[in-house]
């Protein structure tokens, strides 16, 4: 299994008590609210702790990118990944992902990301989103036309990357007479591409097909929901033909690990309920814009998933539903143990900051997911033959 | 109520719903955003004057979603396929709201078939410094307090349970919406250059309160439209159809009895 560290970067600086004035922390949340001097200090603290991630034996660091909200300070993810580029070691980034639909000009990422994987020389690991309804607000991007809009950018850039150059590309969004990326990639024929989703049906289908065999992350889901998304996937490879690999599996999850289940829960608990109830909060219609997802789904999760999270999360209720893994590194192998012979998965992301967890508690947490929890579970979900290799 | 019928046309691959009721000189209503699949008040009032057409717009209703639908410029040139399909000459067209903006689209391109134009509430201009509403960041109940004046009408409206298939067509005609009027925001910013080709009569409806599209819209849009009138209703928000119906009915009609030509 290999381990992730993949940090949000949340404004935690912000007044508390914002949400009794505005209904959302993204989109319209005035930038007032963000103070320069402090957020200079929380990028240089966060980049500090991912480049302590590094040192500690972590496989690779995860950024990723949303715009106008405290709930992650990371409108480009590259920029973040260019500041790391020259500082890690021996550790992988990856920026888990770009929202390829809102932005005019796919190539922009698709010279960023080869520009990142030559200064990395191949430890990069580039993310493919659509962007969550947020962003369409955000970026006045029609979500209408997410879905097209995704999948031709995706073709321009994975082309881009491959194909020698120049080439036309002339599609119903994007239109170039000459695509011909300098730099090319340093992987070849690319970097990896993961594909972080929340579960739907056409992504499974896209990211399983055999000529893509994109990893699959899901994000931010009950164990529930991870279990169904993950063997859903693995379903999906069968049907295609072939077995599913560990390593295209991986499973992003915020984590906190201390002396005891007691203790975890007792230093993590604000800190992860001020995620789940505030940097995360939007109402439903912010969430999801009118066509960004079919009317089927958009009409399911009106009804079911939004009314249900108009509760209160607390710790207690996250933990027993597995979006947040907590507890003594025991408690957190056994977990990790069990949900890895179950779904098969190879990539966990650990989200090891989250919400207002203050920097002396993220190293802590840090160090003990790295010395206590990595080594017991490292040999999990690694292919036989790759162990003999070794 | 007057006698009205629902007809099915089919042009362009795209079958669509059509209302139809009553006698006289041929009006086509362009409905806006939240669609027109069912037969209201106001369109019995308009049918006491004229026979009317209402269309529920590709993608709207119980009309299909065609492949081809991206945007405003679409919908137009499916109009006047429309308007050639009806072979009347002299239609009085009303467009409310996105509706408004689709009879600009058209009357832009073409007015021969067009006796005169009608914008109630309308879309498609942009006007500098004025912000308009944001119905796709507004949560359901907040687009109905702020589509209408008196929030008498909001409550009555919101107290009413959709059946099944009303749900699920405004949600469809939402998404819809979206398609058409995401970005730019509700107007084409082309638009604007051309709407001096529009060649025939034009009344611009405009309630003082309108919460989704402020009364400088159609101040603006009068000085766009040449020859064209603006009148204002008080105490009225987005809908003037629903919410000032005697208004609405006498203004319309009696704009549209004076260009009749010699009908």
């Amino acid at each position: 299994m290999k381990f992730y560290f993949f940090h949000l970067m949340p404004y935690q600086d912000i007044d508390p008590d914002f949400l009794e004035h505005n209904k959302s922390s993204w989109i319209n949340l005035p930038n007032t609210y963000y103070d320069p001097k402090k957020g200079a200090k929380l990028y240089h603290r966060y980049l500090d702790e991912l480049e302590l991630a590094d040192t500690l034996g972590f496989d690779g660091v995860c950024v990723n990118e949303h715009h106008q909200t405290a709930y992650g300070m990371m409108p480009s993810p590259n920029v973040l990944a260019g500041a790391l580029s020259r500082r890690l070691k021996k550790a992988t980034i990856g920026v888990i992902g770009r929202a390829l639909p809102i932005v005019d000009n796919p190539l922009v990422i698709a010279e960023e990301f080869a520009m990142i994987d030559n200064l990395m020389e191949g430890r990069f690991i580039a993310g493919f989103v659509r962007g969550i309804g947020c962003e369409y607000h955000a970026s006045m991007t029609n979500p209408g036309f997410s879905h097209e809009r995704f999948r031709e950018a995706h073709d321009l850039i994975v082309r881009a990357w491959a194909e020698p150059g120049p080439f036309e590309f002339y599609g119903k969004h994007y239109h170039f007479q000459y695509v011909n990326l300098w730099p090319r990639p340093y992987q070849s024929p690319r970097p990896p591409i993961w594909i972080p989703s929340q579960g739907s049906t056409e992504t499974v289908e896209f990211a399983a097909h055999p000529d893509r065999k994109y990893t699959y992350i899901i994000t931010f889901s009950p164990v529930a929901s991870v279990r169904k998304n993950l063997l859903a996937y693995r379903d999906q490879c069968e049907e295609y033909g072939y077995e599913c690999p560990p390593e295209q599996l991986g499973w992003a999850m915020p984590a906190y690990v201390a002396e005891t289940d007691e203790i975890a829960r007792k230093e993590a608990a604000i800190h992860i309920e001020s995620l789940f109830n505030k940097f995360i909060m939007s109402p439903a219609q912010y969430k999801l814009p009118p066509g960004y997802s079919s009317l089927g789904s958009y009409k399911a999760v009106m009804e079911g998933k939004y009314k249900v999270r108009e509760n209160y999360l607390t710790c207690d209720a996250l933990i027993e539903n597995g979006m947040f893994l907590c507890g003594s590194p025991d408690s957190v192998v056994s977990k990790l143990q069990e949900y890895q012979e179950e779904m098969g998965f190879g990539n966990i992301a650990p989200m090891l900051q989250f919400g207002t967890l203050p920097a002396e508690l993220t190293e802590k947490n840090l160090r003990m997911f790295a010395e206590e929890v990595i080594p017991k579970v490292k040999h999990l979900g690694v292919l036989k033959e790759t162990v003999a290799a070794e | 109520m007057a006698e009205h019928t629902s007809e099915t046309m089919t042009l362009a691959g795209c079958e669509i719903e059509v209302l139809r009721g009553g006698k006289g000189p041929p009006l086509v209503f362009l409905h806006g955003a939240g669609g027109a699949h069912n037969w209201m008040p106001y369109m019995d009032r308009l049918a006491e004057h004229h026979k009317v057409y209402i269309p529920s717009h590709p993608g709207w209703g119980r009309s299909d979603t065609p492949d081809w639908l991206d945007g405003m410029g679409d919908l137009a040139y499916f109009y006047l396929d429309f308007l050639d399909a009806v072979g009347e000459d002299g239609v009085h067209l009303v467009g409310n709201s996105l509706g408004g903006w689709l009879a600009l689209e058209v009357a832009v391109r073409a007015t021969n078939r067009i006796r005169s134009l009608t914008l109630v509430s309308a879309a498609g201009i942009h006007v500098e410094g004025v912000p308009k509403g944001d119905i796709f960041l507004w949560d359901a109940d907040e687009r109905v307090y702020n589509t209408f004046y008196d929030p008498k009408f909001a409550e009555a409206r919101l107290a009413k349970q959709p059946s099944e298939e009303d749900a699920d067509i405004a949600l469809k005609n939402h998404f819809s919406t979206a398609k058409m009027a995401w970005h730019p925001r509700f107007y084409n910013p082309e638009l604007q250059k051309w709407l001096h080709r529009i060649d025939v009569p034009t009344l611009i409806l405009w309630g003082d309160s309108d919460k989704v599209f402020p009364l400088a819209y159609g101040e603006t849009m009068q000085k766009l439209i040449p020859g064209s009138t603006l009148t204002v209703i008080e105490k009225c928000g987005h809908l003037p159809q629903q919410e000032k119906l005697d208004h609405f009915i006498a203004a319309v009609t009696t704009f549209t009895a004076d260009h009749n030509g010699g009908a």
